[in-house]
């Protein structure tokens, strides 16, 4: 087989991963993500088997005799104010942070992605009352949104999720109906129509299928956001309450014990940055796959 | 111009009126009796009906909405649950110091953000672009509120150098009261405009008319300031003023931790308080503010790009629609 009959046989997926492991950062990124999720995955597995006695002795049980101590040999990221092992904290956030980020954007995808092709695919009457629908909602800064909607529903997990949810449906709405607008006037889609393809299949037969690329991308980076506005809700006393570790409220309760020990604030921030630095440098990596001429 | 300005003003009423009733809405969802929260535990059944009626609580919402929005164009907001004072007037106190920050905020990452960007797109792919790029990548990913921490760590606490908390009265102490919030809320956006200022230039740093000036024997700081910067600034003020939302975010994470006495501060006390006549004021506020933002943003463009001016002279409905 010749090389060019090689390349031609590759998938779009074969070729963006293809391309997607060329760039180092971005692979980087994406191997540290893969050991968050399987970090996460297994304290999950550990509480389901210990029927939660690890957490409860090592993550929630306090020590305040030895409360604030340093980074040590037997604690290597040191104690918080409750003299509570960091390290395992941190270990026991992942998941909070990752999932429910992951969640809240995969909610608004489906939301936005759902409104965004029927506006684009119909539109007229319906693009119009739905996009001027998502210009309100744009109108709102997405943080102070989010906020509005956890004080009035007041702070649970479920809660912080349609917050950070409905904030960001606007904006995968919008990129959505872009790309519907550009492929529903391409041939193949008169081809399907003209063969009596109803409107449902080509929407998510022909149509939705070409406009993922933008989505995935947008999706990647919507992660990043939702785990820091997950982290600001909760610093501000909003979102995850404790005792449960959660790296923004790890650093909400540190703030008034700023004083006595550094390794309590550097942390939790550390890891807040560390995961959404993975996501951005794999989303311009995927973004620049998908797309190779969009690199520069 | 000036029936462009009119024009976006107009089409504006209907986005505030929706952004008004969404957060009118979503905040007449809060669970408990606010009858019961301004008069306490204590007060019987009959006050507390009374004070239901006082405060229309008896009416369906949409009713109450339309009250709200009367008494909002006549600058009313209601009262504020916890001590009784106008919310109004609570905003219009805080509202200068929120935007102090935010304006300073802005004025960090433009200062900070364009010559680095313009810097790093000359001298693409040299050490210089790429550990540019690099600390980027880091700012946009810091949670702005831990840098705040950090900054108050090692710069108030540490090197004792700056105020970690409060407003100073007076220039100086403004000033430098202001350093650390303003570092906090700005560098974030910072992060941003690099990169948007980097990509911009980028495009236009290869074109022809570039070799043209050059050739002509421009010098480089002009081909640099009159040539490239005023033909990439147009995105670069887009990611500006996208990025004032966030600040306005930011500013309730930011001024909490500096206890920066500005809306951010007020509106997450409301939340914990349960004060909600306060905090929909501020929201509404906030967002009120933010469409202005955009709308000078959209005005700006003209300012910058004599061509979209000469587009509305034209014919001012083609562009009107789209924008």
């Amino acid at each position: 087989m010749s090389e060019t009959e090689k390349r031609k046989q590759r998938t779009l997926a074969a070729e963006t991963w293809r391309r997607f492991k060329k760039n180092r950062l971005a692979f980087a990124g994406m191997i540290v993500l893969i050991c968050l999720v399987l970090i996460a995955l297994s304290t999950i597995v550990i509480d389901l088997v210990t029927d939660k006695a690890i957490y409860d002795a090592y993550v929630i049980k306090q020590n305040l005799r030895m409360r604030l101590q340093g980074p040590s040999k037997e604690h290597i990221f040191g104690l918080d104010e409750f003299g509570r092992d960091i390290f395992m904290r941190m270990i026991w956030a992942v998941r909070y942070s990752l999932f429910m980020g992951t969640i809240a954007i995969a909610l608004s995808t489906i939301a936005g992605g759902l409104l965004g092709s029927l506006a684009g695919y119909y539109g007229k009457v319906t693009d119009n009352v739905i996009m001027r629908f998502m210009d309100v909602l744009l109108a709102i800064p997405s943080m102070l949104l989010a906020t509005a909607i956890v004080a009035a529903l007041g702070t649970s997990l479920t809660n912080v999720l349609i917050a950070i949810a409905i904030s960001y449906v606007p904006t995968f709405a919008r990129t959505v109906r872009a790309s519907v607008l550009t492929i529903k006037d391409q041939e193949y889609i008169e081809a399907a129509r003209a063969l009596g393809a109803s409107d449902s299949r080509i929407l998510f037969k022909y149509i939705l299928p070409n406009s993922m690329a933008p989505l995935i991308v947008q999706a990647t980076l919507g992660v990043a956001g939702a785990i820091l506005s997950i982290a600001g809700l909760s610093f501000l006393g909003l979102g995850i309450q404790p005792p449960t570790p959660e790296w923004g409220s790890m650093l909400s309760s540190a703030r008034a014990y700023i004083r006595e020990g550094w390794h309590i604030t550097v942390i939790p921030g550390l890891g807040i940055m560390i995961t959404i630095l993975s996501l951005n440098v794999m989303g311009d990596g995927l973004r620049d796959a998908l797309d190779p001429r969009l690199k520069k | 111009m000036a029936k462009y300005i009119v024009r976006r003003l107009v089409m504006m009423i209907p986005v505030l009126i929706g952004v008004t009733f969404i957060v009118f809405f979503i905040m007449s969802l809060t669970p408990g009796d606010p009858a019961a929260i301004i008069l306490g535990d204590q007060a019987s059944a009959e006050t507390l009906a009374l004070k239901r009626i006082e405060l229309g609580l008896d009416k369906p919402l949409l009713v109450r909405y339309a009250t709200y929005m009367g008494n909002l164009v006549k600058g009313d907001l209601g009262r504020s649950y916890r001590n009784q004072i106008s919310v109004a007037s609570q905003v219009w106190d805080k509202f200068p110091n929120t935007a102090i920050l935010a304006i300073a905020g802005i004025l960090v990452a433009l200062l900070i953000g364009i010559p680095i960007g313009i810097l790093s797109a000359k001298k693409q792919y040299t050490a210089m672009d790429n550990s540019a790029m690099v600390l980027s990548l880091v700012g946009v990913s810091m949670p702005n509120f831990w840098l705040g921490l950090l900054l108050s760590l090692f710069f108030a606490l540490k090197l004792g150098w700056l105020p970690s908390q409060g407003m100073g009265r007076g220039f100086w102490p403004l000033l430098r009261s202001l350093i650390l919030p303003a570092l906090t809320l700005g560098t974030g956006a910072a992060a941003t405009v690099v990169r948007m200022t980097r990509s911009s230039m980028l495009e236009v740093i290869r074109q022809d008319y570039i070799s043209t000036a050059r050739a002509k024997g421009i010098t480089e700081k002009q081909i640099t300031k009159k040539h490239m910067l005023k033909n990439a600034l147009i995105p670069i003020v887009t990611a500006v003023g996208l990025q004032f939302g966030q600040l306005l975010g930011g500013a309730m994470l930011t001024e909490t931790i500096f206890s920066w006495p500005g809306l951010g501060r007020l509106m997450v006390d409301s939340i914990t308080s349960k004060d909600i006549p306060m905090v929909l004021g501020s929201v509404i506020f906030m967002a009120v503010m933010f469409s202005f933002v955009n709308l000078l943003v959209d005005i700006l463009y003209a300012f910058l790009d004599p061509r979209i001016k000469s587009q509305y002279k034209r014919s001012p409905s083609r562009r009107g629609v789209d924008v």
